[in-house]
């Protein structure tokens, strides 16, 4: 298949891009990055996200896809015949990467995210508790997924790898300003150590954002209340 | 391909557009199966145990497997019986696919019912960016049968169940006509060809009974 016209949308910093690339390199596809300004949308983020006006969006021979983990699905199925798989064959285990996959969305990073906007000493405690929480239910699935292997997909990164671990920059980011560990040996073996592998994997590392400026990024998004 | 012994049960409630959409899609594949209706708010030990972490229907119980989450049960159940297939067989189409449903059930669901119901920057507001947003719809169902082209599809059975047979009763209760005839043509010429489908009609909550419960949680919504 040749090198078709391939562009993303996006920025260094944001999770949801992040997964778009990590999919792009899986695959070895060749893409154009178009990085938007902070504080501004470009004509062709909004022409080609009317709906929701964000990013990533993945322009494919001129058609936009949006939504990361649409787009990561899409890549996986339109360049089905090139790299590794990303989504499991058996559709049960594909049923279970996407379950798991929307409950990182949907509740677990809301409670990462309500962190950094807590105000006061003891709603930061009780997002703290509920990250904990919920937490440890990813390392059960990270058990259950992987079955002993390195990654939630097995062998290698999948769907499910892509879907938390483009949350780990930011996760360490949120760790640092909480003063608290959440992936660690003795609470979260497996996942502390698949956290490893994956920022290692060659996928993964070059667009990993160096943390000391995801903070500061993150300094100016979430800016402390003045006292 | 010999039949084995399947079995198949589906965890539901009457009035559930998730639910309801996983009916017709078993229907319409003509997949045997056990329904066991839930009686809300009350929940079966059978539900939690099935789904103790969001302790909600639609559950599919397929042989010894476990499915939670419409949109996923859908894809599943497409997967798995080949006849009648929803989802587009083109990887553009099935992302646009994914695309409206979860627009449908989260722009569509939040404008449609609980920032309508509370309407805080007033009635008129609420249901103008509700329609801006079923405007979408309206473009992407023109010149087709159905969402899904020729058949019914993934689309139409999530766009269905939520809104004309769910939203919609919501919003007969407060005497909003949200989809008219002149600026919506699309979407009316639709919701009557799927009205028309078997798998369809079965799956459809009673409509004044319906109507009596949407307005219910619209008042528990204002008054919280």
């Amino acid at each position: 298949m040749a090198t078709e016209d391939v562009k993303l949308i996006g920025s260094w910093a944001s999770v949801y891009v992040m997964r778009a690339r990590i999919a792009l390199h899986l695959k070895s596809i060749s893409y154009e990055f178009l990085q938007e300004t902070f504080g501004s949308k470009s004509e062709l983020l909004l022409k080609s996200n009317p709906v929701h006006k964000k990013m990533p969006v993945l322009i494919h021979a001129d058609k936009p896809v949006c939504e990361s983990n649409i787009i990561v699905q899409y890549i996986d199925e339109a360049w089905n015949s090139s790299g590794p798989s990303i989504l499991p064959s058996h559709p049960y285990d594909r049923a279970i990467a996407r379950f798991w996959a929307a409950y990182i969305d949907d509740q677990w990073f809301i409670s990462l995210r309500s962190i950094l906007t807590a105000q006061g000493e003891e709603e930061k405690k009780a997002a703290i508790a509920q990250v904990e929480e919920r937490t440890e239910l990813l390392e059960k699935a990270f058990n259950d997924c992987s079955k002993g292997k390195p990654f939630f997909n097995g062998d290698h990164i999948g769907y499910l790898d892509i879907a938390l671990g483009s949350f780990l920059g930011w996760w360490r980011v949120v760790e640092l300003d909480a003063n608290h560990k959440f992936l660690d040996e003795t609470k979260t073996p497996s996942l502390a150590k698949w956290a490893e592998r994956f920022c290692d994997d060659p996928t993964v590392k070059p667009i990993m954002p160096e943390i000391t400026k995801l903070a500061e990024f993150a300094r100016k998004l979430f800016p402390k209340p003045q006292a | 391909m010999t039949e084995k012994e399947e079995s198949v049960k589906l965890l539901g409630f009457w009035a559930s557009p998730f639910s309801r959409r996983v009916e017709m899609a078993l229907k319409l594949k003509g997949v045997p199966y056990e329904y066991l209706e839930e009686d809300l708010p009350n929940k079966t030990p059978l539900l939690l145990e099935l789904n103790p972490l969001h302790k909600k229907v639609p559950v599919l119980v397929h042989n010894d497997k476990i499915l939670l989450e419409s949109h996923l049960i859908l894809e599943y159940i497409d997967q798995i019986w080949k006849k009648n297939p929803i989802l587009p067989q083109d990887p553009y189409e099935k992302a646009m696919a994914r695309f409206w449903a979860k627009f449908i059930d989260e722009q569509i669901l939040t404008l449609g019912f609980r920032s309508l119901v509370k309407a805080e920057k007033g009635r008129e507001v609420a249901i103008e960016e509700t329609r801006e947003m079923l405007m979408f719809l309206e473009k992407e169902v023109t010149g087709k049968d159905f969402f899904g082209g020729k058949t019914i599809g993934f689309l139409d059975m999530i766009a269905g169940s939520m809104i004309p047979f769910c939203l919609a009763r919501l919003w007969e209760g407060m005497g909003i006509d949200m989809i008219p005839g002149e600026k919506f043509p699309e979407l009316n010429r639709w919701i009557k060809t799927l009205e028309e489908v078997e798998a369809v009609r079965g799956c459809i909550p009673p409509r004044d009974k319906q109507i009596e419960r949407m307005t219910k949680i619209a008042e528990t919504i204002r008054s919280a």
